[in-house]
């Protein structure tokens, strides 16, 4: 039998002392996606069918690569938040809960690192 | 007192999800967390664009040629509607978190309402790049 109180067990466990702010945040992301994904979109729509030459045009245009970089940005935050409550949802084995939350934060970080580097490479064109 | 000696009695459990009938907002709800894991792979497709697009034609060419595929296409449908529907029914949370909409009737019409156009969204965006509606920054 543990001698830890219920208390403290809570406080040790999941998104104690966070969870205000993992709610806010996700709600904040979430309204400045409504706008992105509009644009986003009308953009896709606008590139349907199109060379890899007009794709580096309008990516290189620097408004088209600061919104896609800020939906990109924003949505994979937005995405490592929601898989995070899934996680925490779903998975009650702490090890495999705690693996699961560095591959969660791990592969939005490594996409994001991704999409950064291939519009910083449209951008100055190499 | 916290822990009580967990016993195999066989005490009745209480009913899980598969006893109830399912109303629309329980529909909407997971299938919102579905459509937001499906995301995580929709992001990955948009990555490969940017990607694709920053290594040269080939590489584009290889992924519009994937992308235009039967099972692309399908994928990419699968990635529009789920995006089409979590934006909008994200649209319907976000006005629950302003304390609006929360009356059971008017939740079920735009539970219905969350499906009826995120459908019908996905079918515009597909007609239009089909049609060849699209394409006007080409």
């Amino acid at each position: 039998m543990s001698l830890e109180t219920p208390l403290h067990k809570a406080q040790g466990l999941g998104p104690s002392h966070s969870g205000v702010g993992h709610f806010w945040t996700q709600r904040v992301t979430a309204v400045a996606l409504v706008p992105l994904a509009v644009w986003f979109a009308v953009s896709a729509l606008g590139l349907v069918g199109a060379r890899e030459a007009s794709v580096l045009i309008f990516l290189s245009n620097p408004l088209n690569a600061v919104l896609m970089a800020a939906f990109m940005l924003i949505s994979l935050y937005h995405m490592t938040l929601g898989l995070q409550e899934v996680i925490l949802d779903y998975i009650p084995h702490p090890g495999f809960k705690f693996f699961l939350m560095l591959v969660n934060w791990g592969f939005a970080l490594a996409v994001a690192a991704a999409c950064v580097l291939s519009l910083l490479r449209i951008a100055v064109g190499t | 007192m916290a822990e009580e000696p967990q016993r195999q009695a066989s005490r009745p459990l209480s009913p899980f999800l598969t006893i109830y009938r399912w109303p629309i907002t329980m529909a909407t709800s997971i299938v919102h967390r579905m459509t937001g894991v499906a995301l995580a792979g929709g992001v990955l497709i948009v990555a490969w664009w940017l990607w694709a697009a920053a290594n040269g034609p080939e590489t584009y060419n290889f992924f519009s040629d994937v992308i235009a595929t039967p099972l692309g296409q399908i994928v990419l449908f699968g990635f529009v509607w789920s995006l089409a529907y979590h934006c909008v029914n994200g649209i319907r949370h976000l006005a629950w978190d302003l304390g609006y909409g929360f009356a059971v009737p008017t939740a079920n019409a735009t539970g219905m309402l969350v499906f009826a156009l995120s459908i019908l969204l996905t079918a515009a965006a597909f007609a239009v790049a089909w049609l060849d509606f699209g394409g006007y920054y080409r």
